[in-house]
């Protein structure tokens, strides 16, 4: 017998480590949960993480109203089988009720709105720590993230004023009407994500395998047609064949023209790929330092 | 596709963990960004933005620390400020680095990289041998107890591959680090910029027999690194699931921090000191026989006895140390210095608790490394030895035989921030 682990189950009891300190140390946790690949593998290792008992906490989703129908196919279906708590903050209410304005022209998109949606959503059930998916060879801003992230009484966060995070020992402590962001998988990369995910047979939205999709170019980025996506003229709609390498709004997801029906060929094509998951998406491009400047703000 | 990617593989892979302390010139991030780079971990679109923000900040070459310097202040200062972390794979193993800044005034962020780490890389200048750097950073890789150091005198390109000279840092780099507690040193020639001895061997220098500096971190032995001796079970959470089902279930959720769990055996629980057997060890997947770190599973024993958050559950033969009074090596984060007499919330496994700072024996001069018996005035980025007691009694091994239940952190009460990184002794 050998007495290490292999380096995929070193990163699931890191996680469900993460998960149960987060259950342990604050009042009212919650899950944000996305339907995308990242949060429902976070899903995965929290119900691990407490089986036999049932997940202690909520999902959490924020809905802009311009997700695929796919997405929410997929998370009214899981919630329904595992009976689990879903609660939702939606876009369209902070719109109507005046809190944000939606962006004009062509590349509209309410992905930066969600920012205030989240903020509102959290304040009103009085979440203390929100745990996301999000992972440090995403984005280089995420790089530099805690596991346990702390965030003022304006949801804003401080990347150079961050509390060292040392050892396995996560510091949870806050004062009232500050909350923490965490990060079960932060050590995880996509190729980690993809294998664990073929490993352990989780099942995801049909988003992210290989089909024909009605879709347009923009700037070099292939978006799915849909009713909130203000085409111009010159942009025209054809059938391809293309998936989602990751999933968000629609109006700044962009596709792949991929084969890849299944999880062994997305393993494949991501192994081969030569650009980052988070090159698909135009909400990162705005700037140099778009993320960071999102994340200062409480952006998830 | 690489092997690396290939599933079956995949599953089979370790995790090192290793990080690399170094100052701006010192080719740190060169080093980092061929590893990246000839193990294929950088993106074209990373790669593209690098040569984007390289031409804004101006300079010819593409600049591979901007890959690592995320934030926009340390783009634009052109130094690393946080702790940055990087992943990589190869075929045999995958990697996690915590790229830190070597300057003193990031002392902390450097312990804190290495508080994970299994591995050490060290930079030496080959123009200028060992420097006070170089004595820094060897000290806290001792003091955080990682058990591999490995020294790449860099820049061999410039002083002709000369054996004569590696030769000679190398024997000062023996005399110093025998004064440490590091098990494992080893020494490689290289050219970060040529990449001599990184990924491949150097043509320049026959001399060198040893292995280049990807060998190493493919194979460094690091299994036996974690404790598997002292059984010790932190316990996070009750699982109560009071289902139908599961009717009775009582499980002690958390992770494994020392020695080897077996059903079956016979534990003590603390602080209480009730003795029962181990009823089962069970995860989502299924039960299993033993459990060892960093596993994380659930415990269920063969008696109802009270157990919770905080406690923790040995081997009845083999307890830690149980005090309210430890003495340890700190190292300071916060820009108010350590309060004589103060009081700290501490964290210590899953266990919280408050102390006061009873004394402060000396301040290392971590340059030199002599203690500073008459400088008590401890700042952030500080290392130095106190004694604190705390209001409950700790579960506690010498942080040098078990990282999991030697580290603490001392927390500030008003603000609650991590102001003090604990090595008890």
């Amino acid at each position: 017998m050998k007495y290490n682990l292999t380096h995929l189950k070193e990163l699931e009891s890191e996680a469900i480590f993460i998960i149960r300190e987060v259950a342990a140390q604050f009042e009212n946790p919650a899950l944000l949960f996305s339907g995308g690949k990242d949060s429902i593998l976070c899903y995965h290792l929290a119900k691990k993480a407490f089986w036999p008992g049932k997940v202690p906490f909520p999902l959490v989703h924020v809905d802009t109203g311009h997700n695929f129908p796919e997405t929410i196919q997929f998370r009214d279906e899981l919630i329904k089988k595992d009976g689990a708590e879903l609660i939702l903050g939606l876009v369209q209410d902070s719109i109507d009720q005046g809190k944000v304005v939606e962006e004009k022209g062509f590349n509209a998109s309410r992905n930066g709105l969600q920012t205030v949606t989240l903020l509102e959503t959290i304040e009103n059930n009085k979440f203390d720590a929100c745990m996301g998916g999000a992972r440090r060879d995403e984005e280089k801003a995420r790089a530099k993230e805690r596991f346990f992230s702390h965030r003022d009484e304006f949801g804003q966060w401080d990347p150079k004023n961050q509390r060292p995070e040392l050892w396995n020992i996560f510091n949870g402590m806050k004062n009232m009407g500050e909350n923490f962001r965490v990060f079960p998988i932060s050590n995880w990369t996509e190729m980690d994500v993809w294998q664990y995910i073929l490993a352990e047979n989780i099942e995801l939205p049909s988003l992210y395998f290989s089909h024909e999709r009605d879709i347009f170019e923009r700037d070099g980025v292939i978006y799915s047609d849909g009713e909130f996506m203000n085409k111009r003229p010159q942009e025209k709609v054809e059938k391809r064949i293309v998936r989602f390498r990751t999933i968000g709004d629609m109006t700044c997801t962009g596709a792949v023209e991929s084969p890849a029906d299944n999880l062994t060929k997305i393993i494949e094509e991501v192994a081969a790929t030569r650009t980052t998951e988070r090159g698909t998406r135009s909400d990162d491009k705005r700037s140099e330092a778009a993320m960071e400047d999102r994340k200062k703000q409480g952006y998830f | 596709m690489s092997e690396s990617n290939s599933t079956a593989g995949y599953l089979d892979m370790e995790l090192l963990r290793f990080t690399t302390a170094g100052s701006v010139d010192d080719g740190k991030s060169t080093l980092i960004g061929r590893l990246l780079y000839d193990s294929k971990a950088i993106f074209q679109d990373q790669m593209e933005a690098v040569e984007k923000a390289s031409k804004k900040i101006g300079g010819g070459e593409v600049n591979l620390a901007l890959l690592t310097d995320g934030l926009r202040s340390e783009r634009e200062q052109g130094i690393t400020i946080d702790v940055a972390y990087r992943y990589f794979a190869t075929p045999k193993r995958k990697f996690i680095i915590a790229d830190t800044p070597g300057h003193i005034q990031y002392t902390r962020n450097m312990v804190t990289g290495a508080s994970t780490a299994n591995l050490a890389i060290i930079l030496v200048d080959a123009r200028h041998g060992l420097v006070e750097q170089t004595s820094r950073h060897s000290f806290i890789a001792s003091l955080l107890g990682i058990k591999h150091v490995v020294y790449c005198i860099n820049k061999m390109d410039l002083v002709d591959y000369s054996q004569e000279v590696f030769d000679k840092i190398k024997s000062q780099l023996d005399d110093f680090s025998s004064k440490l507690e590091i098990s494992d040193v080893r020494y490689i020639p290289m050219s970060a910029l040529l990449g001599d001895n990184v990924v491949d061997r150097s043509k320049k220098m026959d001399w060198y027999q040893g292995s280049t500096l990807l060998y190493t971190l493919e194979t460094v032995h690091i299994a036996s690194d974690s404790n598997h001796v002292d059984c010790r079970f932190p316990v996070q959470t009750v699982i109560r699931p009071q289902t139908t089902e599961y009717h009775d279930y009582r499980g002690y959720a958390g992770r494994v921090a020392g020695g080897i769990f077996k059903k079956g055996d016979e534990v003590a629980v603390l602080p209480s000191g009730f003795t029962s057997k181990i009823a089962k060890i069970d995860t989502y997947d299924g039960e299993i026989n033993e459990a060892f770190p960093p596993m994380s599973c659930t415990i269920l024993l063969e008696d109802d006895i009270d157990v919770s958050r905080g406690d923790m559950i040995v081997r009845v033969n083999n307890q830690p140390d149980v005090s309210q009074d430890h003495e340890m090596m700190i190292c300071w984060m916060s820009q108010k210095p350590i309060q004589l007499n103060g009081k700290y919330s501490i964290k210590h496994t899953s266990r919280d608790a408050r102390c006061i700072v009873k004394d402060i024996k000396y301040k290392v001069d971590i340059n030199s490394l002599h203690r500073l018996e008459d400088d008590k005035d401890i700042k952030m980025n500080d290392i130095a030895r106190i004694s604190i007691r705390t209001t409950v009694p700790l579960f506690t091994d010498r942080y040098q035989r078990n990282r999991n239940t030697g580290s603490i952190i001392l927390i500030d009460e008003a603000t609650n921030e991590t102001v003090g990184a604990g090595m008890i002794l």
